[in-house]
């Protein structure tokens, strides 16, 4: 079989059935984590007992549990509004702004309308903030179906633009005229915050409506056959007489509509204000849950609550054992690096030159 | 006129970091890999340089090793996307929080383990890193502080910037790596080896990044550590890619201009003009957006992404 010039070690591509795909996520989250107990260890600390530490911080208790809950929820709802977006291969990574700006909208009802029923005006504040980040999410579509305008880039630039539109708000015509001092915006009035459902913001149960929806829309509907059609190919879209920029800017309005929803949450349900840290780096942590979950609304669950649960554990962890926050951000580098770099199994094998695939 | 002179010289020394990251993030791109992990990359590189500088007062080391860690970064990208061959955007997003936790992290314990809890360089170190006048030329009227009177890095920074865009365009190697980002598939048939050229430009592209981020904690950081110090430049250094259209010189123009934005607000007279500070730093990125779709409309090959970039390439996949 040996025949010169063949090289050592070559790569094919794989096709495995999904249950052996599922097998192989477990096993790059269990590699995962033994490379992270390595980083742990480096540090001088027992990774068992960090890792303990991590799970008791974040469910140890109903409160832990409630804060956990309160991480996951704008990360959940960004990361299936994303998924719509990556379905059609458009690779929104927006959902920072589009969060600010339904966030925006949503904040404009609360501060100047906020004698509205409190059924009315939550309706209201969820709507604006579909509007508003829909609207976000479609200057870059627009651009891209007409001038093929790269939408990473663009949308990389409307979340600061967005992001400095906040600030705009914050120091000019929305500053509350009582805080002396650091200019911020007035706390809602308690008619404009969503109501708590065993003790967390009810946009939990918005996420997970959601999910359920996302999931229908995607899998059983036209829309949805059409948006996998798109981001397969748009040629075989046009062959088919879809009309492929109606279909664009009309999942690209849903996922920053969606997106949206998430900044509406944040500001009605977690902070009752607006300020700059209002979408704080969900939109890109978002990106990577919606790519982990495979695009599948129900895995981004168990990702987001994956995440969830280490972001606030690692906050517990820093005063057990002396340690910034920032160890989190670390141990999601390196849970990411891990699981990236096992989806080259998924998809391609190595085969070795003296016979042989590997396994 | 010296208001002028002055803010000219402050937008050159707020748009050297982008410079720095700017300038790599164009060879990565070049060979066909858009990494957002510069913001990382410039993270990891702050830190590296300030430590090294902090514990031995040498600036050549404090340099190397935020050129190494910066390259070490886009390394581990490198052997995702090329040899793994992981999704660009979410690998470099993955390096931006590693990074970010990286320098935050060790940081933090490089305060908790210094006197008072502030890390400071020594004398030594801020001198040779202060802005010192080139003899007789900065003491031209106007272009002597203008141009001859910076820190050094400022000028490294245009040397690094002049010399990649001499390697991009008129060496072999630059050609060789041109094709690589343009069309891979090509290139292979043309016998390039692929593997080496991707590595090997990205790895040096994380380096220039890592620079970058040296810049931000060395100089601008006034001698101290502060946690959170690049913030968000990392990001600006992508977005002047695309106004610098890919090309290192056109960087040099894009930097300054960029910097001038930064610092405009704190030079326009508020009393004739008032505009909300927010619309001044949001500038750049309103520029960028702007040129992004005038360069679409235009349809050039020359200041436009090149093709390859976010697909990996794959030699059996036609």
């Amino acid at each position: 079989m040996l025949k010169s010039g063949e090289p050592f070690v070559r790569i094919v591509k794989n096709d495995i059935s999904d249950r052996k795909a599922a097998l192989l996520s477990v096993y790059a989250v269990i590699f995962a984590i033994i490379m992270g107990g390595i980083f742990i260890l480096c540090l001088g600390i027992n990774p068992f007992n960090a890792y303990a530490s991590i799970l008791k911080g974040a469910l140890a208790t109903k409160m832990a549990i409630q804060a956990t809950v309160k991480i996951a929820i704008p990360l959940l709802i960004s990361a299936l509004g994303i998924t719509l977006a990556f379905k059609m291969k458009f690779w929104n990574i927006g959902a920072e702004g589009q969060i600010i700006v339904g966030g925006i909208f949503a904040t404009y009802f609360a501060l100047f309308h906020h004698n509205l029923p409190h059924f009315v005006l939550i309706l209201v504040m969820l709507i604006a903030g579909m509007i508003g980040g829909g609207l976000w999410a479609l200057i870059p579509a627009y651009f891209k179906c007409k001038f093929d305008t790269n939408e990473t880039l663009f949308t990389l630039m409307l979340n600061y633009i967005a992001l400095y539109f906040i600030k705009f708000f914050v120091e000019g015509p929305w500053r509350d005229p009582e805080s002396s001092g650091f200019p911020k915006i007035a706390m809602f009035e308690q008619n404009a915050r969503l109501d708590k459902v065993f003790g967390v913001h009810a946009g939990w149960i918005i996420a997970l409506v959601l999910v359920v929806f996302i999931f229908i829309y995607l899998k059983y509907t036209k829309q949805g056959y059409e948006i996998s059609v798109v981001g397969e190919s748009q040629n075989t879209a046009r062959y088919a007489g879809m009309n492929v920029k109606k279909i664009v800017l009309r999942t690209m309005f849903l996922s920053g509509a969606v997106c949206g929803l998430a900044g509406m949450a944040q500001v009605s349900g977690a902070a009752f204000t607006l300020s700059d840290g209002v979408a704080g780096g969900v939109g890109f942590d978002a990106i990577i849950v919606a790519w982990l979950a495979r695009l599948n609304p129900f895995v981004c669950v168990v990702v987001t609550l994956l995440l969830s649960i280490l972001e606030k554990g690692c906050s517990v962890m820093q005063s057990t054992f002396g340690l910034s926050t920032a160890v989190s951000d670390i141990l999601q580098g390196i849970i990411l690096f891990c699981i990236l770099g096992f989806d080259f199994f998924a998809q391609y094998k190595p085969v070795f030159r003296n016979g042989g695939a590997a396994k | 006129m010296m208001r002028f002179i002055d803010f000219l010289y402050a937008a050159i020394k707020a748009g050297t970091p982008l410079l720095f990251g700017t300038t790599g993030e164009i060879i990565t791109e070049k060979t066909g890999n858009l990494n957002l992990g510069v913001e990382g990359m410039m993270y990891m590189g702050a830190f590296a340089g300030f430590f090294v500088g902090y514990h031995t007062s040498n600036l050549a080391l404090a340099l190397i090793a935020a050129f190494v860690i910066g390259a070490f970064g886009a390394l581990i990208y490198a052997f995702l996307t090329v040899t793994l061959r992981a999704n660009q955007t979410v690998t470099g997003l993955a390096l931006t929080i590693f990074g970010t936790g990286f320098a935050n992290f060790f940081g933090q314990l490089m305060i908790k383990h210094a006197p008072n809890g502030t890390p400071k360089l020594s004398e030594t170190f801020m001198d040779a890193v202060s802005a010192k006048g080139i003899p007789l030329l900065s003491s031209i009227p106007y272009v002597g502080k203008l141009l001859f009177s910076h820190n050094v890095l400022v000028y490294i920074a245009i040397i690094v910037a002049i010399i990649c865009g001499i390697y991009l365009k008129y060496t072999r190697a630059g050609l060789n790596m041109r094709s690589v980002g343009e069309n891979p598939a090509a290139a292979d048939a043309a016998g390039l080896n692929i593997t080496f050229i991707k590595y090997f430009n990205i790895t040096l592209g994380g380096g220039i990044c890592g620079l970058g981020g040296a810049y931000i904690s060395l100089i601008n950081g006034g001698g101290v550590w502060n946690n959170g110090c690049v913030n968000g430049q990392g990001w600006i250094a992508v977005a002047l890619v695309i106004f610098a259209s890919w090309s290192p010189v056109k960087a040099l123009f894009g930097s300054l201009v960029f910097g001038a934005t930064t610092v405009l607000q704190y030079y326009v007279p508020k009393d004739i003009i008032e505009i909300p500070n927010a619309f001044y730093v949001m500038l750049p990125f309103v520029i960028t957006a702007i040129v992004l779709v005038i360069t679409s409309i235009k349809q050039t090959k020359e200041g436009a992404q090149p093709l390859g970039c976010s697909n990996n390439y794959f030699r059996e996949e036609r």
